[in-house]
């Protein structure tokens, strides 16, 4: 399953991301942060088509030797960004979908709680739980 | 026949006259291709038009295939015989034996593509005239020969040599029909390769199946397919190995492993690299042909024949795309195979690949492709780059050291692993593989790689606009640079990263870069910068306590290092501690001087250990304008504790403050209105805000939140020489601290800056936002005098109170009040006056009972001690005498000298009392000059009086009218009377006290008798006393009313009567009727009048004039004939005049008298005015001469609307016309007495009356 899983905001500051403790946190901050650079291509290459309804998933953002960095963006231009093991060769681009999609449904719950403050970093246990979920491998 | 040319080709066997087809061929190998055939396929493939090509290869049985050949490249699909044999004995003789035998071969191998061409040529034709039998025959024998009902499988061409119409058709139907027979060939052995291809694919999971071997038959396939120029077939074919393999793989790594594979998990022994140069790599696949192949020679041949195809589809950016992935996916296969590599040699291989890769692209792409498909090849760049640093990390090329001999040892190792250089590049300068060797030759060499490398990839992110991508290449690069011991050029790439981090919040990174920073900066001893930086990292909450107490520790230690006053160092202050709070007390943030004002910061230290600080000072300014509040900041008026003002900033607990809230200025809404311009009625009504431009301001690119540790230190400018609050000694302990400053200057300041010193280092807050002021003040006394309740009401005992701001005067015991005493508002003397004494908070300090002194001139309240900038508070009694007479003393001086301000009375706009100003001047202990102070007093009553007549006697009535808002109990109302002594006033008023309520009016009348004369003045005064109700007899006060009459006694008496016409009884409504009018002289010319009269005839008896007028102003009378007349009365009593005027009754009924008007008649002064007769009556034309006057009465309506001939509208003319003209004047009250008023007559209707009129009036 995912190794690493974050939320960036429109504004490119990170609002939630977590990867597995046992990772160099640091590392994959620095890669979550230079995917960026992909998701910013990947939207701006949308937008330029008019009328094409954009698919908020973006799939492969940029494959490293040893992880692939998945990318999905919500209308808002919240970014999601998983990042997989290269090695975990199971995970196929729908599971990686339906990660996404139920990431987005968590991601929307926090900002319908009339006590969160958009903008500010996900505290939510809920969503925390949501993300542990896709994080450790089912089974 | 080689097999390996550039071009693959399907081949054709050709045998029978070689010769013949020597000639032939040329032309047949070029048009064979020209026309296109359509493929029709198996399996539901879309049809292909496809152009054939072919290899014509001369026939030899042994190359016949044998039964199971799985060969495809060297099938032969079509066998053709050629012959140009037209002699039936010739064909009989050897040419059939031989196309027999070739035939049976064909056979004995099955197979069934065969064509046999026969040619002719003319020139054979006349060669053996004789012998010669039509062509159709030869070729109809060789059709009964060999094709067994298979007539299409002869084919003659005609004079091919020769360049005629028949010779092209001929050859066009030989082109179509081998065409034909060689698709259908193909068709028919391409299925049955294909079917047995996948038979042996199903084979797969018994054992003893061989990946190699499968591999061999599918590229077989993939042969024919480029052979045929479908390369996207041919690639579909390579791509199914290569997804066979990866499962394959992917399966061993699941646990399920197939022999076969364990080849391929034999250790690497060489990592030599992608080979893209040539169209097919021969050797490695003859190494998988062996099944001697490792993985990486299996992936590094797929690759070279997919990217061969790939090219030839003119998809070059997908080779890039897929060389990336197939390195990163070896890399990880080798892993799961558990393949042993040695150490670095996959980076070879990897750097290698990448390399070759873009060489190949380079090849095939003109440069400016390239430079527009950047971001297909950075990738690539960049892993080659990550590799070679790794590479050079590993061999020891990075340290400033230079390599070890392990390094060396290590070097040789890999270098072994690349084997010899390819053929292809040996002389080629640059290569992949030369490059390799050379940068691990030496450092330098290196170091000239890895920089090349690495700038252009940065470059190249750059171009793209992928910016952080470059800049995680510059970190690298940075840190490739620190372990060189070149702090730095280091530095400007991590400042540039940090900057980029800092900017959008990403924290983690932001710590980690400036670590690496402070690193740089201590190695350069650039001292200040890694201070601030190492304070920026004591404050960082990613850091571990102990990374942060160290780098506290680096800010002491210099601190306390050295007393040189030249090395001070000032750092920012936001990454010290944050100032979030600071608070007044008082509150208002406004004292007077003298008083102590606290400012209390609420400070919250980041740093993990308790810093001890020698001063903290806040720097204030002077500001000249006092702003309108204090203490809390400008424009904000969200302070909710006043005196408190909160440092929006963001709670590093609760993580990056949200960006919405720091969302720019409040609003500025204003309402607008669009009304109607016509009738002003409402057509929209909206709200606009007046400032958009500022709120709906791009925020640009949505500023990142502060987050604890992502904020850049802003530059620092100290202002110096600014006035100071200072607090000396300060133990600041992690987290929130108070820190109280006090203030005593006088004076409105700002407070600026904020400096906190520890040693030599100095923390600066170069603003304090948003703005804070505070105000010392220094304040005059102030005296002030107010009614305690409004209004003051003159004439009765009235409370004022005194109210005295001491300001920064100390009142002292024996300080007093000097009050200039005045006639018109003396002060009562009261028995205790007590004075209360209040703090600047409005807090009872002492009460205390005044002394007040007074002599003639000035009454002295005696103040108790009072301290400055509190307030005294006492009341007075005072009376204001209401003023009853015109008559008032002359100008008068106050004992300061000054000219007293007379009270006078007017009428105020508020109130219907009439107002008086009383003005006090006070002398005060604290000033030379005297206060002077105002008030206003209204007085309660109106006063009106009037004459009442009844024939000759007199009655006095005074009307007294309350205005003001209070009752008043009347007493002792009197009239008197100065001058005649015989005089009588009898009262006939009542003798008790009256209520006389607000807004009400009491009226008092006298009757006035005298013994002889009537006196022609009367010098009156009403007096009453009043007071509020229910009070004590004592309280009531006087109230005095003056006035004066004149010309009380009654001059004329007119008595009215009308007469009927003649025959009547009474009056009836529309016939004219008399009025007779007499007036009658009561009295002998009195001394007044005779003093008026004196220009009057000398001779005769002494005669006044007088002037009547008949006006009927409720139109009941038509006046008809003269309504007014001039009569000539003399001056002695009883003397009577008669007129009589005719009127006319308009309505029946009773109806009053008309009105009957006497008056003055001043003639002019001047004897050449016109002289009226004295007996006859002014002519009505000449009563326009007396208009004005007339109009002044109010009373000549009548008169113009009964048609009065005289003139109007002379309103504008002069009021008098020079001093020649006569005069009318009216009597006073009470001169003339009317009998007849308010007397009615009957008045029968006409007669002939059928209307009956009813007026109600």
């Amino acid at each position: 399953m995912a190794v690493c899983i974050a939320v960036i905001a429109k504004e490119n500051y990170p609002l939630y991301i977590r990867s597995l403790p046992t990772q160099n946190e640091l590392k994959f901050h620095y890669t979550v942060h230079t995917s960026l650079d992909v998701v910013e291509e990947k939207i701006s290459a949308v937008g330029k088509s008019v009328g094409d309804q954009r698919e908020l998933y973006l799939g492969l953002l940029y494959p490293t030797e040893d992880y692939k960095v998945y990318g999905y963006v919500t209308n808002s231009k919240v970014k999601f960004v998983i990042v997989v093991d290269s090695s975990n060769t199971s995970l196929r681009d729908n599971e990686i979908r339906s990660m996404f999609r139920k990431l987005h449904n968590s991601f929307t719950d926090v900002m319908c709680n009339p006590f969160h403050n958009p903008g500010d970093t996900i505290q939510s246990k809920t969503f925390d739980g949501i993300v542990s979920g896709m994080m450790v491998p089912p089974g | 026949s080689d097999v390996t040319d550039e071009r693959l080709r399907p081949l054709l066997r050709s045998a029978g006259d070689q010769g013949l087809f020597t000639s032939l061929y040329t032309s047949l190998a070029q048009q064979l291709p020209r026309e296109p055939m359509e493929w029709r396929r198996t399996y539901g493939r879309a049809p292909k038009m496809i152009h054939l090509e072919a290899n014509f290869v001369q026939f030899k049985e042994e190359l016949l295939p044998k039964e199971g050949n799985k060969a495809l490249l060297t099938f032969p699909f079509l066998h053709i015989y050629w012959t140009d044999c037209c002699d039936t004995e010739a064909y009989k003789s050897t040419v059939k034996e031989d196309m027999t035998r070739w035939h049976n071969s064909l056979r004995a191998h099955s197979s069934a593509d065969w064509v046999i061409i026969v040619v002719e040529t003319n020139d054979t034709k006349k060669k053996n005239k004789t012998n010669i039998l039509p062509r159709s025959s030869i070729v109809d024998k060789i059709r009964s020969d060999f094709c067994n009902k298979q007539n299409d499988r002869c084919v003659v061409l005609s004079d091919p040599l020769k360049d005629s119409s028949r010779s092209q058709e001929s050859w066009n139907a030989l082109l179509l029909k081998l065409r034909t027979l060689l698709l259908m060939s193909f068709t028919k052995n391409l299925g049955r390769f294909e079917d047995d291809m996948r038979t042996l694919r199903e084979k797969r999971t018994q054992p003893g199946w061989s990946f190699c071997e499968y591999f061999m038959v599918q590229e077989e396939l993939a042969f024919v397919f480029e052979m045929l120029q479908q390369f996207e077939d041919a690639l579909v074919q390579y791509d199914e190995l290569d997804a066979l393999f990866t499962q394959y793989v992917l399966n061993f790594g699941a646990g399920d492993t197939a022999n076969w594979l364990g080849s391929f998990c034999a250790p690497v022994r060489s990592w030599s690299g992608l080979l893209l140069r040539r169209p097919i790599d021969m050797e490695k696949r003859d190494g998988i042909q062996r099944g001697e192949a490792s993985l990486l020679d299996l992936r590094s041949y797929l690759f070279s024949r997919q990217c061969t195809l790939l090219i030839f589809l003119l998809r070059p950016w997908e080779v890039t795309q897929r060389a990336l992935e197939l390195l990163h996916n070896c890399v990880q296969e080798l892993r799961l195979l558990e393949v042993s590599v040695l150490e670095g040699a996959l980076d070879c291989w990897v750097f290698l690949s990448c390399l070759e890769v873009l060489h190949r692209i380079e090849g095939c792409c003109d440069p400016a492709q390239l430079a527009a498909n950047c971001s297909h090849t950075v990738g690539l760049w960049a892993y080659a780059t990550d590799k070679l640093k790794s590479l050079g990390e590993l061999c020891g090329l990075v340290s400033e050291k230079g390599p070890t001999s392990e390094d060396l040892n290590r070097t040789v190792d890999l270098l072994a692993g690349l084997g010899d250089e390819r053929p292809e590049t040996v002389s080629s300068l640059q290569s992949p593989y030369k490059k390799l060797k050379e940068a691990l030759s030496s450092v330098e060499a290196f170091e000239r790689h890895y920089l090349e490398l690495s700038h252009a990839a940065m470059e190249m992110y750059r171009a793209i606009g992928r910016l952080r991508s470059a800049r995680l290449v510059g970190k690298s690069l940075a840190e490739f640079y620190m372990r060189k011991g070149d702090p730095e050029r280091a530095e400007a790439f991590l400042q540039e990263a940090v900057k980029s981090y800092t900017s959008e919040g990403w924290s983690l990174p932001v710590t980690h870069t400036r670590k690496q920073i402070a690193e740089c900066q201590k190695l350069l001893g650039r001292t200040e910068d890694y201070l601030q930086t190492s304070a920026l990292l004591a404050g960082d909450g990613n850091l571990t306590t102990e990374e942060r107490k160290h780098f506290c520790q680096e800010i002491l230690t210099f601190a306390a290092k050295s007393n040189d006053q030249s090395h001070k160092v000032t750092l920012s202050m936001a990454v010290f501690s944050q100032l979030t709070r600071l608070q007044f007390r008082p509150a208002t943030a406004s004292v007077h001087s003298g008083a102590v004002l606290e400012a209390e910061l609420t400070l919250r230290c980041l740093m993990p250990v308790s810093v001890r600080i020698q001063q903290l000072a806040v720097s204030i300014h002077f500001d000249l304008e006092r702003a309108g509040t204090n203490g809390r900041s400008k424009g904000a008026s969200r302070a909710t504790n006043p005196g408190t003002v909160e440092f929006s900033q963001a709670d590093p607990s609760a993580g990056p403050a949200s960006s919405v809230a720091a969302a720019g200025p409040p609003l500025e809404l204003d309402e607008i209105q669009d009304r109607s311009p016509s009738d002003n009625s409402l057509n929209s009504t909206g709200v606009v805000c007046k400032n958009t431009h500022l709120v709906m301001r791009r925020h640009d690119t949505g500023s990142p939140p502060d987050t604890a540790n992502c904020v850049s230190p802003p530059a620092l400018t100290v202002k110096d020489g600014a006035q100071m609050l200072k607090v000396q000694d300060v133990t600041l302990e992690p987290g929130n601290n108070s820190i109280t400053f006090t203030a005593g200057q006088p004076g409105t300041y700002t407070l600026r800056q904020l400096y906190a010193t520890v040693g030599q280092v100095q923390f600066v807050l170069p603003h304090i936002y948003p703005s804070v002021q505070y105000e010392v003040y220094s304040q005059e006394p102030q005296l002030t005098v107010e009614p305690l309740s409004e209004p003051l009401l003159a004439g009765l005992p009235q409370t004022v109170k005194f109210t005295l701001l001491t300001g920064h005067y100390a009142v002292k015991k024996g300080d007093a009040l000097q009050l200039s005493n005045t006639d018109t508002m003396p002060i009562l003397p009261s028995a205790s006056c007590p004075a209360r004494i209040t703090s600047p908070a409005a807090e009872l300090v002492g009460e205390s009972a005044l002394s007040i002194q007074s002599s003639e001139k000035v009454t002295s309240i005696s103040l108790p001690a009072t301290p400055p900038y509190h307030t005294l508070e006492f009341h007075l009694e005072v009376l204001c005498i209401i003023p009853h007479g015109p008559d008032r003393p002359a100008n008068e001086r106050l004992t300061n000298g000054e000219v007293r301000h007379r009270p006078r009375s007017y009428s105020h706009p508020d109130t219907p009392m009439t107002a008086i100003d009383q003005r006090m001047s006070i002398d005060c202990p604290w000033s030379i000059y005297s206060t002077l102070l105002a008030l206003t007093f209204y007085i309660p009553f109106k006063t009106k009086h009037s004459v009442l007549s009844a024939g000759n006697r007199k009655y006095i009535q005074v009307c007294l009218q309350n205005v003001s808002d209070v009752n008043f109990t009347l007493a002792e109302m009197q009239l008197t009377e100065k001058q005649h002594e015989l005089l009588e006033l009898q009262s006939l008023n009542t003798k008790t006290q009256q209520l006389l309520c607000s807004k009400h009016s009491l009226f008092c009348l006298w009757e006035v008798r005298w013994k002889d004369d009537p006196p022609s003045c009367l010098q009156c005064v009403f007096s009453a006393n009043f007071s509020p109700p229910k009070q004590d007899v004592s309280t009531f006060k006087p109230f005095h009313y003056q006035f004066q009459l004149e010309r009380v006694s009654t001059l004329y008496s007119v008595r009215a009567e009308i007469l009927p016409p003649a025959g009547e009884q009474h009056c009836r409504c529309g016939l004219l009727s008399g009025l007779e009018v007499c007036i009658t002289r009561l009295t002998e010319a009195t001394e007044g009048e005779a003093a008026e009269d004196s220009k009057t005839d000398a001779d005769g008896p002494k005669s006044t004039k007088l002037m009547y007028e008949v006006a009927d102003s409720s139109s009941n009378w038509a006046v008809c004939g003269r309504s007014s007349g001039m009569v000539s009365m003399p001056m002695a009593a009883d003397a009577a005049h008669k007129v009589r005027i005719e009127v006319m009754p308009l309505f029946a009924g009773h109806l009053p008298f008309p009105k009957i008007k006497v008056l003055k008649y001043l003639p002019h002064t001047a004897a050449v005015a016109i002289q009226p007769d004295p007996d006859s009556c002014v002519e009505n034309d000449s009563l326009s001469l007396l208009d004005k006057a007339l109009d002044d009465q109010g009373d000549t309506a009548s008169i113009r609307s009964r048609g009065s001939v005289h003139s109007v509208g002379s309103g504008d003319q002069q009021p008098q016309r020079g001093v020649a003209m006569p005069r009318l004047e009216p009597f006073d009250a009470g001169q003339v007495f009317n009998h007849s008023h308010t007397q009615q007559v009957l008045v029968l209707p006409a007669t002939d009356d059928h209307i009956m009129e009813v007026n109600a009036t």
